[in-house]
């Protein structure tokens, strides 16, 4: 079952459009990720299903009931939408303690003393903030104000949360923490989750479904974490899945030749379609490099000596490549290249896509 | 869950808090200006514009708009070098004592400039002058060494309680320059004067300028100390002429004419000046000076550092400590003119102001009370019209936005004359010789400093903050009670306070408005001091400082705790 249904979403500002007759259905329990560069409009989206924006057109449902529909003149306000809601800057109010702050959607609720005591203490060793709960604000970490935040969201029991960026102000080690309990969170308290995010990684790991916006507010892309890695529907999706390297290989009498050579592309399926214009989409890691082994000959136009890793720029007849290999990899069979070597190049993996897409993707 | 989600009920609370503020902001200020134009045009029953012109040209009144413009100018070229003067030293030299110079030179933020006046007058008019007598009576002089009753005793008064305006200024622009700016210039080889006039007076000068014009455009409407020093030889601004004839003439129709075609006068140029200052104020120079605060590099004064000190001080000693000090002395007197022996000196005055005399006690009771009616009524209304400005995305904010600047814009003499016309009975409702017409005219002239403190506070609350709270399950009013009310509470807390201590002292305004019952501190000063009584008006200026000094302290106290 559907928990939040849009259908035929459209938002703009003066001159500066952001959503276009947008449909998107996230299921009820599930943890669903919308991925996007920074200013594709996916957290005008969250504000919308929100509702601290309204659409211009289109409709949206959570749990089957109409909460914004212009033509209707429906608009649900966000108090009664039941939403837990977790900002990018926290927003914990600085005035109050974490006590204070957890128990805010309680006291509104006008929840009995007693009960709206024992569910805020039992939110604060949910979220791990032990003995902290007479705490201001501004004696807390970075971190410890977000469990605050996310406290203050789950604790009234909403169907739904949602969550625009809450970790992007967090430093590397204390997101990847964050991001497992925010999962773990999920999975105990069965709330639904809409993540909004840019960031890939998190929207991998922690995702039941993710969908890919590009920077015009499209949906590329709807899927498991899985599909959209080794099923990209188009570059873009690929692109930005991780650093991708995309390589021209035009078809010519039936044979498909890299770059303006006339080497044969060394993989096994090679598509099928009219347009004979092709470009072949993989990641550094899914190239094999040699000196002299089998594959498409190329000439080492870069080397670069990241510490664990060696990092190559190759040319193959005009047309360019990046590659990494593990450094005592590259030692020990003498693969440690320099600017000028010539070379060979393997794939392990690769996906087909019409040099017509591409288009655009460069420019994100 | 559906049964939470209700319907948004079609009552739109935004729009009620619009048109509330958009009505306030009318009434006060908006009205009574327009009706000013109004009546500076309107001849019985057509548009005049040349009758307008011949008012303009009459001797009386082309001389008043010439000795505001003189006077102002003065003020204003003699304030803007002593304040940036100040401003360098206390800030780019290695002056001893900086820190409490700084705070020294603020002092006269705080006096009323017609109680330093009223000093003045009795340290140097020409023949009574304390000064003056002292150095015909010891050094054979023949005269009086300076007659303060001139163009330039009026300025250098004006001056010296006008200056802070260039000197906060330019403090704060020079200790947030970015000192690399002039450290390359010096690796470039740049000399220290070169560097000085290449590349810090520039950089300052948006401040300066900016400065410059506030004193300019509160010079030019400035009642207090023309009305002082000047009407005893024929110098009248506007305002003093304003309040002149509509007080000779008991209010009538040509005076207040006359009025409204000066006032007209002063919105004018009010508008230009506050035009210009905008204009200066966004020219790309300013961004130079970011919000980091730096340690500038520090110019040793070597020789020259103690005689600057010296002269710091005997400046302060001179224009702050001496005239408080006469004014505390004279005071205490049995009777104005005897000598300040201690025989001669007792607090039998101030008793007398304070428990016997009903018109001090009146007028302090008055001050007060609508000095709290009014930053009461003013910081609430403040807040809602910020938080409209700052917060709300409603249609029809444009019309509030440009409403709000209309008080930034006014000054205190136009809103006097405007509240006169608006609230005389000519609309049904008649306040004339009542505290009402002060109140509203106080809520007009402050409505600018609540705005200010208000929208400064509103600022640093991010959207976020109330749409949390939204998403927690409140409802607007709800989030505006929990959320902004405590969060913009040091900002009201400040806006009160800006409002109510200047309406302690205010003059201006109610000057033109009061009856004998309904005189304020400042009124009760200047016409006690008019009417001869020098040392029982003394006396309450006296009183006025004291109040007016212990309440700065409880302003430093809150806005430190407050961390505004």
């Amino acid at each position: 079952m559907d928990i939040i249904r849009m259908e035929g979403i459209t938002k703009g500002y003066p001159d500066h459009p952001v959503l276009n007759d947008l449909n998107l259905s996230i299921k009820k329990g599930e943890c669903f990720t919308l991925l996007g560069p920074s200013g594709c409009g996916k957290t005008v989206l969250m504000r919308l299903i929100a509702g601290f924006e309204t659409p211009d057109a289109g409709r949206i449902y959570i749990d089957d009931t109409p909460v914004a529909d212009l033509a209707d003149h429906i608009d649900v306000p966000t108090e009664n939408r039941g939403l837990g809601v977790v900002f990018q800057d926290y927003a914990v109010w600085p005035h109050m303690t974490v006590f204070e702050n957890i128990a805010y959607p309680l006291k509104i609720a006008k929840v009995p003393k007693d009960e709206l005591k024992k569910r805020v203490m039992e939110m604060v060793d949910i979220v791990g903030m032990n003995g902290l709960d007479k705490r201001y604000p501004s004696e807390l970490s970075g971190g410890q104000q977000q469990r605050v935040a996310l406290a203050r969201a789950l604790v009234g029991k909403p169907s739904l949360m949602l969550l625009d960026e809450p970790l992007s102000n967090l430093d590397a080690n204390l997101r990847e923490e964050m991001r497992f309990e925010i999962k773990e969170l999920q999975r105990k308290l069965g709330v639904t989750v809409l993540y909004v995010t840019h960031d890939q990684e998190i929207g991998l790991a922690i995702s039941d479904r993710v969908a890919i916006m590009d920077a015009n507010g499209n949906i590329q892309q709807i899927g498991t974490p899985w599909e959209i890695f080794e099923k990209p529907v188009n570059p873009f999706v690929f692109n930005f899945m991780g650093i991708a390297n995309f390589i021209d290989v035009r078809r010519e009498n039936g044979a498909f030749l890299v770059g303006n050579g006339n080497q044969q592309m060394p993989w096994p399926t090679l598509p099928e379609g009219d347009t004979n214009k092709w470009v072949a989409g993989f990641r550094p890691s899914d190239v094999n490099i040699s000196r002299d082994g089998a594959g498409l000959r190329g000439i080492v136009r870069r080397a670069n000596f990241l510490g664990a890793t060696m990092d190559y720029l190759v040319e193959i007849d005009g047309t360019h490549l990046r590659t990494a290999i593990e450094t005592h990899h590259a030692i020990a069979k003498d693969l440690v290249l320099k600017a000028g070597d010539q070379c060979s190049i393997e794939f392990t993996a690769l996906h087909w896509f019409e040099a017509e897409q591409l288009k655009g993707v460069h420019e994100e | 869950m559906s049964a939470q989600i209700k319907q948004k009920s079609s009552f739109g609370v935004a729009q009620i808090i619009l048109f509330l503020s958009i009505a306030i902001l009318v009434i006060v200020v908006a009205f009574p200006v327009l009706l000013i134009l109004f009546n500076a045009f309107w001849v019985e029953d057509h548009f005049d514009f040349a009758n307008t012109i011949s008012i303009l040209k009459q001797p009386a009144t082309y001389e008043a708009l010439m000795n505001s413009i003189i006077i102002a100018s003065m003020s204003t070229v003699g304030s803007t070098i002593v304040g940036t003067f100040f401003a360098w030293l206390v800030t780019r030299t290695d002056i001893p004592y900086h820190n409490f110079m700084k705070s020294m030179f603020l002092v006269p933020f705080m006096l009323p400039s017609f109680i330093g006046a009223i000093a003045w007058k009795m340290l140097l008019s020409p023949n009574a002058g304390l000064i003056n007598k002292f150095f015909m009576e010891n050094f054979g002089f023949d005269g009086p060494i300076f007659n303060i009753y001139s163009y330039y005793g009026i300025s250098a008064v004006e001056i010296m309680y006008l200056f802070p305006f260039v000197f906060i200024q330019v403090c704060g622009a020079l200790e947030r320059m970015d000192p690399t700016l002039e450290e390359s210039a010096r690796i470039s080889g740049a000399g220290l004067m070169t560097i000085t006039r290449k590349i810090t007076i520039p950089l300052v000068m948006p401040s300066i300028l900016s400065g410059a014009l506030l004193i300019m455009l509160y010079s030019m409407a400035h009642f207090g100390t023309v009305a002082v020093l000047g009407i005893e030889r024929g110098i009248y601004n506007i305002p003093v002429l304003i309040y002149e004839r509509i007080h000779q003439s008991g209010g009538s129709f040509d005076s207040i004419r006359l009025g409204a075609i000066l006032a007209t006068v002063l919105v004018i140029s009010a508008a230009i000046i506050i035009w210009a200052q905008r204009k200066i104020l966004s020219t790309g120079h300013y961004q130079i000076i970011g919000g980091k605060s730096f340690r500038p590099t520090q110019l040793k004064l070597r020789g020259l550092r103690i005689p600057m000190m010296l002269f710091c001080f005997a400046y302060i000693g001179f224009t702050i400590v001496l005239p408080t000090v006469i004014i505390f002395l004279v005071g205490g007197l049995s009777t104005y003119g005897l000598p300040f022996t201690p025989e001669n000196l007792s607090l039998d005055n101030y008793k007398f102001i304070l428990f016997d005399f009903d018109v001090t006690r009146d007028a302090i009771f008055n001050s007060v009370t609508l000095g709290f009616t009014a930053a009461v009524i003013t910081m609430f209304a403040g807040v809602m019209i910020s938080y409209v400005i700052v917060k709300m995305k409603v249609r029809g904010k444009g019309i509030l936005e440009f409403l709000g600047m209309l008080p930034f814009s006014v000054p205190g003499s136009v809103i006097a004359l405007g509240v006169i016309l608006a609230w005389s009975g000519q609309f049904g409702i008649n306040l004339y010789n009542t505290v009402w017409i002060i109140l509203v005219a106080y809520i007009a002239r402050y409505m600018a400093f609540s705005l200010k403190a208000n929208s400064a506070a509103l600022e640093q609350i991010h959207d976020s903050l109330v749409e949390a709270a939204r998403a927690c399950g409140a409802t607007m009013w709800q989030s505006l009670k929990d959320i902004v009310l405590p969060l913009v509470k040091p900002g009201m807390l400040a806006a009160f306070f800006l409002i109510f201590l200047p309406s302690l002292r205010e003059l201006t305004v109610s000057i033109m408005l009061y009856a004998p019952t309904t005189r304020t501190i400042g009124v009760a000063i200047y016409t006690l001091n008019e009417d001869g009584e020098t040392v029982i008006s003394c006396a309450l200026a006296g009183i006025a400082l004291i109040i007016i000094v212990l309440g700065q302290f409880v302003i430093n106290h809150f806005s430190k705790k407050a961390g505004v």
